[in-house]
């Protein structure tokens, strides 16, 4: 490994963990106010839908595919309704993949 | 409430973590191994690419790396975008914060530097569950173990076998990504707030898909989060 690659990784480390460690590094010593706390409890959905919506609506990143012959949307479509109805995450999963590879089998 | 409480070990907690990672690992495959294919054509060396999944661990910011080397991009360049592209992890640590606060800082710096989105997606569901299990962080270091070997090995693959290796990329193994965050999301959407948090988050990454740097799932985060906070009803707290 040259220099110069040592000197992109040691930065690249030095851009990425600080901003990882930032806050677990104050500890206890840090307590939010409650909106901010409140706040913090839609980071999950907030963050999760924001990378999972266009993933499924354009599953190639450049063009919209609204219909159920897309099979992103299919099998996320699937997961969802197990999720919703059963709350079983790993049975939504499972089950969302399976038609998901599936229909792209079946499509070939 | 008062049935036997039955706590389980941290061995299990730790087992239970790596398990529920399984579909993440699935979905981090391909990355893995497209990131360790496209390191010799970037012109970044063996060495170097295995280093960087070692040191940095960000997917996200490595593939964005080998575009800008391939392209001869400055160092400032990389790691002012390396620094943008990762903001979103702050978010994360803020959210866990409360569950880890009291750890010792020989749990919390490795915790910190695992933190990825997969792990903070199953995680935050972890600490969300109402059982008052003191072992939670195994299942956190479980999910991380599983992510970072994961990681590690794929791109391992991709810079040994390179090319040799038939369109892996083409399996649609990204899905399991997809499906797991969606498994996680939506039985979260019983409230208005959280149905009104993942609606303006979607519809601001939607529209914001085109930004560079990821900065489009930033805003959307800010919107969700503030449209959440928003519908809240007025006169009940937290």
């Amino acid at each position: 490994m040259k220099g110069h690659e040592v000197a992109l990784i040691a930065g690249m480390a030095a851009m990425t963990f600080p901003v990882r460690y930032g806050f677990f590094a104050l500890g206890e010593r840090i307590t939010f106010p409650p909106l901010v706390h409140r706040a913090l409890g839609y980071v999950p959905v907030a963050v999760l839908t924001a990378i999972v919506v266009p993933m499924v609506l354009l599953p190639d990143g450049a063009h919209w595919q609204i219909s159920l012959r897309n099979p992103w949307l299919l099998g996320a479509l699937v997961t969802a309704g197990i999720a919703w109805k059963w709350r079983h995450l790993l049975g939504s999963i499972a089950g969302g993949m399976a038609v998901f590879f599936l229909y792209r089998w079946l499509a070939g | 409430m008062a049935q036997e409480p039955s706590i389980p070990s941290p061995g299990a907690e730790l087992w239970t973590g790596a398990r529920d990672s399984l579909p993440m690992l699935v979905g981090a495959a391909p990355f893995g191994l497209i990131f360790g294919t496209l390191a010799a054509p970037s012109g970044l060396s063996a060495a170097g690419a295995l280093a960087m999944s070692l040191f940095v661990f960000a997917g996200s910011s490595q593939f964005i790396a080998l575009t800008l080397v391939a392209s001869g991009s400055g160092l400032a360049v990389i790691l002012l975008t390396t620094l943008v592209v990762n903001l979103r992890h702050a978010l994360y640590g803020a959210t866990l914060l409360p569950h880890v606060a009291s750890l010792r800082q020989l749990w919390r710096v490795p915790l910190a530097f695992w933190l990825t989105d997969e792990t903070f997606a199953v995680v935050q569901l972890r600490y969300a569950a109402p059982d008052p299990s003191p072992h939670k962080h195994w299942y956190y270091l479980g999910s991380c173990l599983a992510m970072y070997g994961n990681w590690f090995a794929w791109s391992l693959a991709g810079v040994l076998l390179g090319r040799s290796l038939p369109h892996v990329e083409k399996l649609g193994l990204e899905f399991a990504m997809a499906a797991t965050f969606t498994g996680i999301v939506v039985p979260m959407l019983r409230t208005r707030p959280m149905l009104g948090a993942a609606l303006a988050a979607a519809v601001v990454a939607l529209a914001g898909r085109g930004l560079p740097y990821k900065s489009g799932l930033l805003l959307a985060a800010a919107a969700g989060v503030t449209a959440g906070v928003l519908l809240e009803p007025r006169k009940v707290g937290p």
